[in-house]
């Protein structure tokens, strides 16, 4: 209890230490601690921004366009992370040995370069190495668009084919904040939809399954269900699709991705499949060679085995690590900074900071939301992990 | 009956074994081409390995190691090697390392950045080999001040009152420990090496070199630190800093004392919730206002403690993780044998719980090691932030690969390094029983 009382006490003293410290240096600044500054104009532009934003909109809506940015990377990065960590993890786990070397050397390169230099140069190397726009241009160009005309990769970005609706349905605002293309949320609407009504035709064959023996054929309808809906509404929708043209010095059109998201990307990517990796091949090693043996016993194919009783093993142990490697992700991809991407460090704890001089409260606001942004991931991944837990009786 | 049955007298020869057994030819059969999947997937591979090998091993070897510039290199390589040769420029190598490894320190210093690190691996050596002797130790213990009297000079006084310091500490902390218990002794053992380190270091340093002898050796400023200089002094720091704080907070985390436990949970949280980056722009910038107005002291001190922090909460759920796969019966044999909370978690539960833990440290080692490099975004000039002033040079505009693979090639030989020993360390601490 003494032990006790005299940590409280000590901490207590540190913390109104630095309390009266900081007190007295803002006095001296003749600052205080307020928040008003987020609602003043910003003046200034943010490159990549997907919700409507201008010089004149305010610090909040800077940080927000930012936190938007972060969460674009961080939700791309994962996803390509985990496939490509998937993959190379079993594949290191071949039988093969030259594919094994690969894979192991893979990880190794990218486990023990820093992820800043990893991210620095990919970024030099999208721009030394890439064509200019203007190698785009003449009768014989150097360079040419990929897939049929449709993407142009250049030193200054790459340009996709954007989709536009002939008879769209127009946009929506929310709260009056920020807009919602009501094209993309039918398509999102009815894509789920179908995902809905197969899962549900996939239980009702389950079932069937479990009473009569036979599996009714099912998988066409599924796949029928998913897909059709959606290219019916786009129809409707008057889908086609705008592609990037070379108009002056640079690319018009289509969607935009700036060199430096791509190189973000790429690098996080790369860099944390390599851990993803390595979390897979463990959590396939540790399911013992029994459960093997014993599926194989039962009569199961290698790739049945793999589904129905390698895999479900395997994921209790890959998904705590794995969260905390999402987790990284998330938080390396504040190295955005280096390479000029207008994420949430950017534009909060960079710009505004420099603007107002207010850095205390950016600093302070921009911890916190890292920590919202953590906190939440951890609570989903955890809530998933608590699906696939083991149900101990 | 006539006698059919026929006895063999002598032995047979030993058949040779199947072709496929035990040869070359059948480790190829069994590891290359066991099946068609894996026939396409060797020669695809195959042919991966042969086109970067015969993309990249041109490039190292047809370079030029003497041009001044980017432009020069790509006049001479075509000129010595043919027509069309894109070689490597190592040129930029040769003429930037010095600066790459020590940064700005006077070159005629670097004397003292080499007998540090050669310090560094003598301090090391006991540490990390146990079959040296013992003794060493004390020079492991000796080696932080010292090194830091040779890198940034000045006299010897400070480190030599700091360490002095810190052993009068010590040992106050044990006579009270013994005579008034452990929390007295806590108390006032740190109470005095902070009072020390505040009031008295300094002042007793200046006037001793003033009215003693100076023992003084050339001062370099923080600014002048950079390269892999930099990154080892703020790596090593913090790996070796980060340990004890890391066992502290994990040890709190598992307490039963509720206040003590959810101070060390908030910090774990709080710092694993934020990138490194924001715990540096705190170092950089807000530092200065939680601390009395007028203190301005080093912006390589300031990061090394932030590191340390960083490190240390991760450290912490390493060694958490390690604590709690100890068996329950570890933890109750201690109580047993009559053993206090110390003297139990120091002789019984750290030293398994340690080995259970080791390629979680090594690994957050790692990680830190590699952290350093987000210096350069707060403007120090680590190996990142020289690259970046060398690409800006007129003479190296343009320059991408060559640099940052040499960059890479130095912190994978690194990190490389302390991946296998944690490996090492691993089998000779396997006891076969977990």
């Amino acid at each position: 209890m003494t032990i006790q009382i005299v940590a409280l006490a000590g901490f207590m003293l540190l913390i109104s230490w630095l309390i009266s410290n900081t007190i007295q240096n803002l006095e001296t600044l003749g600052k205080g601690v307020e928040l008003w500054f987020l609602f003043e104009p910003s003046s200034y532009d943010i490159n990549q921004k997907l919700i409507e934003y201008s010089s004149r909109s305010t610090h909040l809506r800077a940080a927000f366009v930012g936190l938007i940015n972060t969460l674009i990377v961080a939700v791309l990065g994962c996803i390509t992370a985990t496939v490509l960590g998937i993959a190379i993890g079993i594949l290191r786990l071949s039988n093969n040995w030259i594919v094994a070397k690969i894979m192991t050397c893979w990880v190794e390169i990218f486990r023990n370069v820093p992820v800043l230099l990893w991210i620095v140069f990919t970024m030099a190397v999208l721009i030394e190495s890439l064509p200019r726009p203007a190698t785009f241009r003449g009768e014989n160009p150097e360079s040419s668009l990929l897939f049929w005309d449709s993407v142009a990769i250049t030193n200054r970005g790459t340009y996709l084919p954007e989709p536009f609706f002939s008879n769209g349905l127009g946009d929506i605002s929310i709260f009056g904040i920020f807009e919602v293309s009501l094209d993309l949320v039918a398509f999102l609407i009815v894509l789920f939809a179908g995902i809905f009504v197969s899962n549900i035709l996939k239980k009702r064959a389950d079932k069937t399954q479990q009473t009569t023996g036979h599996r009714p054929l099912v998988w066409p309808y599924r796949i029928a269900v998913v897909v059709i809906p959606p290219i019916i509404l786009l129809y409707i929708l008057g889908f086609y699709l705008g592609k990037p043209e070379l108009k002056g010095f640079n690319f018009q059109g289509g969607i935009y991705l700036r060199n430096s998201l791509i190189a973000l990307w790429i690098a996080l990517s790369c860099y944390t499949s390599a851990f993803i990796a390595e979390i897979v091949r463990a959590g396939i090693l540790a399911v013992s060679k029994g459960q093997t043996e014993a599926a194989y016993s039962l009569g199961l194919r290698p790739g049945l085995t793999m589904n129905l009783i390698i895999l479900p093993q395997a994921l209790r142990v890959i998904i705590p690590p794995l969260i905390s490697q999402f987790l990284n992700l998330t938080k390396n991809s504040s190295l955005a900074i280096s390479v000029g991407y207008m994420d949430i460090t950017g534009t909060l704890g960079g710009i505004t900071l420099n603007q107002t001089g207010r850095e205390l409260e950016s600093i302070l606001l921009l911890m916190l939301v890292f920590l919202g942004i953590s906190l939440g991931i951890s609570a989903v991944m955890n809530w998933y992990n608590s699906t696939v837990k083991i149900k101990e009786r | 009956m006539s006698d059919h049955s026929f006895v063999r007298t002598e032995m047979l020869d030993s058949q040779a074994p199947p072709m496929m057994e035990g040869s070359v030819l059948g480790w190829i059969r069994y590891n290359l081409f066991s099946g068609p999947l894996n026939s396409l997937l060797t020669i695809l591979s195959g042919l991966l390995v042969v086109y970067l090998l015969a993309s990249i091993l041109p490039w190292v070897f047809l370079s030029s190691w003497t041009a001044t510039s980017l432009r020069e290199c790509r006049e001479v390589i075509p000129l010595t090697y043919g027509e069309g040769t894109t070689g490597a420029c190592w040129a930029v190598i040769r003429e930037r390392y010095l600066q790459l490894f020590y940064g700005f320190y006077p070159k005629e210093l670097y004397w003292r950045v080499n007998l540090t690190f050669v310090l560094m691996l003598i301090a090391l050596a006991p540490i990390l080999f146990p079959k040296l002797p013992r003794q060493m130790l004390y020079f492991s213990g000796v080696y932080p001040f010292l090194g830091y009297w040779l890198l940034w000079g000045g006299t010897i006084w400070t480190p030599f009152l700091t360490l002095a310091g810190l052993i009068v500490g010590y040992l106050v902390f044990n006579f009270l420990n013994e005579r008034r218990g452990l929390l007295i002794g806590t108390i006032v053992g740190t109470l005095l090496i902070i009072f020390w380190f505040l009031l008295g270091v300094i002042p007793v340093a200046v006037f001793l070199s003033e009215n003693v002898t100076p023992l003084a050796i050339e001062i370099v400023e923080s600014e002048q630190f950079g390269g892999f200089t930099l990154s080892v002094i703020i790596g090593a720091t913090g790996i070796a800093a980060s340990l004890p704080i890391g066992i502290l907070l994990a040890l709190g985390r598992k307490s039963d004392l509720l206040i003590v436990k959810s101070l060390c949970v908030g910090f774990i949280e709080f710092i694993r919730g934020v990138p490194l980056i924001t715990l540096l722009f705190v170092a950089s910038t807000l530092l200065n206002y939680f601390l009395p107005p007028g203190t301005n002291f080093d912006i390589i001190l300031r990061v090394v403690i932030m590191v340390t922090l960083f490190a240390s909460a991760y450290m912490a759920e390493v060694i958490r993780g390690g604590l709690a796969a100890l068996p329950k019966g570890q933890y109750e044999a201690g109580d047993a044998l009559g053993l206090d909370y110390w003297k139990s978690m120091r002789l019984i539960v750290l030293p398994q719980a340690l080995k259970i833990s080791i390629p979680g440290i090594v690994s957050t080692f790692i990680g830190l090691f590699k952290d350093t490099t987000l210096v350069s975004i707060i403007g120090l000039l680590d190996p990142i932030g020289l690259s970046r002033a060398i690409r800006s040079d007129t003479a190296w505009n343009g320059i991408v690969w060559e640099l940052y693979a040499f960059v890479a090639a130095v912190f994978f030989v690194f990190c490389f390094a302390m991946s296998r020993y944690s490996i090492y360390l691993e089998k000779k601490l396997e006891t076969g029983h977990r």
